[in-house]
């Protein structure tokens, strides 16, 4: 009987252990995807779409393999719209480490890349941003070039940074 | 059981035979002297084809289209060459399929530009509004090209195999095993292949061969050892071989590095469009353009970036057939 016992306390034990990691992971879990209007000029127009990395091919097929191979848990990702005249994506990498990210970000470098103190580590061109910070990667890429493109983007990808 | 020898056997005279089937012989029109026994590719350029804005000009991608065409078919007057490419292509008061590009997303995407020549040049030449469906993966996709959905027969169709689902049967070719679009398989006669020119991170290029994993369920399941021998082992699946039966080629823009994804710091505009009833010759050709742009950015090739696209020779050898890879087999016609 004694042994009995012991074991409904184990089940309720490892019960209880679960119940907390599944409460930690809801509240590790950010939204980094700033509202409309909580960044001047941007407007977020349409609903967060999350790909868990087993779906994300169904994203960014043939690019998915890279960012499994880095560790990718999953990537959100939605649509933003500058002024009327901008429109421009964020992707959200969520890597099981900053490694991931750092690895991601390097591959993608070219010499025309200009450092710019974000997050981590941070690169800017004249249509997208794409920096790190602990476990994520964010990369934001503008449809449009326009004189206003480069500023607005980097107002941008500092709003995402924030929330994660 | 088959052996892998028989299979291989067996594969290769079905390719032949295929492969005669899937040729519309359009080519054989153009000056004899000119690349006698040659598989042709049409090059024709615009430098002017895009605006200020980056975005193509409706009237002058038209005229480009029409001098590719001109340039491929022989026949100058664009409708009578449409006329026959629907023909012999078994497409007449059939339905035809315009396949695009769209996974890149908005960027990198098969031009609508080019789409609604194709389109206005295939009415004006017979066909149906209603029988003419343009299609990819999905709504998102054909939206990234900048069309819009309409599953309505009165006009042009537009829709994804997100609509119209996929075959729970799938086809085989050795390590090919796709559940195919109902889109090929049950509504279009013939398919004119539309992809976009990009640099891939696995597969080194994605062209003419490539955009075939926009017909297929599972397209990650194909991703193994740089796409190889996946693309070339899709292409030879009977379905796809018999039904697409030419691919008009976009590289009005298209991105040198970091793809297929859409990577604004390395896009550049070639302001051209590829023709060619020879997948193989028209990805070794895009192989071409994108090292060509690379060595002049100063990247390394893609061999030395460790992605060479491997799956063009695939195609071209003995158990494939698809077409040919070998420069000096290629009659490339610039316009």
């Amino acid at each position: 009987m004694k042994g009995s016992r012991g074991w409904r306390w184990a089940v309720v034990a490892v019960a209880m252990a679960g119940l907390a990691a599944g409460v930690g992971c809801k509240k590790s879990q950010v939204d980094p995807f700033p509202a409309t209007g909580a960044v001047t000029g941007w407007q977020k127009t349409d609903a967060t779409r999350v790909y868990a990395a087993k779906d994300l091919w169904q994203y960014i097929d043939g690019d998915a393999e890279q960012y499994i191979k880095a560790g990718v848990v999953s990537t959100s990702t939605s649509e933003y719209k500058y002024d009327d005249k901008v429109e421009a994506v964020v992707d959200v990498h969520t890597m099981n480490g900053p490694e991931g990210a750092r690895k991601i970000l390097e591959t993608g470098l070219t010499k025309d890349a200009k450092k710019v103190p974000l997050g981590d580590e941070c690169v800017q061109y004249a249509q997208s941003v794409a920096f790190r910070k602990g476990p994520y990667l964010v990369r934001i890429v503008a449809y449009e070039s326009t004189p206003e493109t480069p500023q607005a983007l980097m107002a941008l990808a500092r709003a995402v940074e924030a929330k994660l | 059981m088959k052996s892998r020898r028989e299979f291989l056997k067996g594969a290769a005279t079905g390719a032949v035979l295929l492969s005669s089937q899937s040729k519309l012989g359009l080519a054989n029109v153009l000056d004899p002297r000119e690349g006698k026994g040659k598989s042709r590719v049409v090059i024709a350029r615009d430098p002017a084809v895009n605006g200020a804005n980056g975005r193509p000009d409706e009237k002058r991608v038209l005229a480009l289209l029409d001098r590719a065409m001109a340039a491929y078919t022989g026949q100058k007057n664009p409708v009578v060459a449409w006329k026959r490419i629907v023909a012999e292509g078994g497409g007449e008061g059939k339905v035809i399929g315009l396949k695009t590009n769209g996974l890149g997303g908005r960027g990198i995407s098969t031009h609508a530009e080019l789409v609604m020549a194709i389109a206005e040049r295939l009415q004006q030449a017979g066909v149906k509004p209603g029988n003419i469906l343009v299609w990819d993966r999905n709504a998102r996709d054909l939206r990234a090209c900048g069309l819009e959905i309409n599953t309505d027969s009165a006009g042009v169709r537009c829709y994804g195999s997100d609509v119209a689902g996929f075959e729970s049967e799938r086809e085989n070719w050795g390590t090919a095993h796709p559940q195919l679009s109902k889109i090929l398989t049950r509504e279009c006669a013939m398919v004119i292949n539309l992809p976009i020119l990009k640099d891939h991170s696995m597969a080194g290029v994605t062209f003419a061969m490539k955009n075939m994993y926009g017909v297929l369920q599972r397209p990650n399941e194909l991703h193994g050892a740089g796409c190889n021998p996946g693309v070339a082992d899709l292409n030879c699946c009977p379905t796809i071989r018999s039904k697409f039966r030419l691919t008009i080629g976009d590289a009005l823009s298209s991105v040198y590095d970091g793809g297929p994804g859409f990577r604004p710091e390395r896009l550049w505009y070639p302001n051209a469009l590829l023709v060619s009833e020879d997948w193989v010759a028209l990805d070794q050709t895009a192989w071409e353009m994108i090292e060509h742009k690379r060595a002049e950015v100063g990247m390394l090739t893609l061999e030395a970036a460790g992605r060479p696209p491997r799956y063009i020779a695939t195609a071209a050898d003995a158990s494939h057939r698809l077409g040919t890879n070998d420069p000096k087999r290629i009659h490339k016609v610039e316009v």
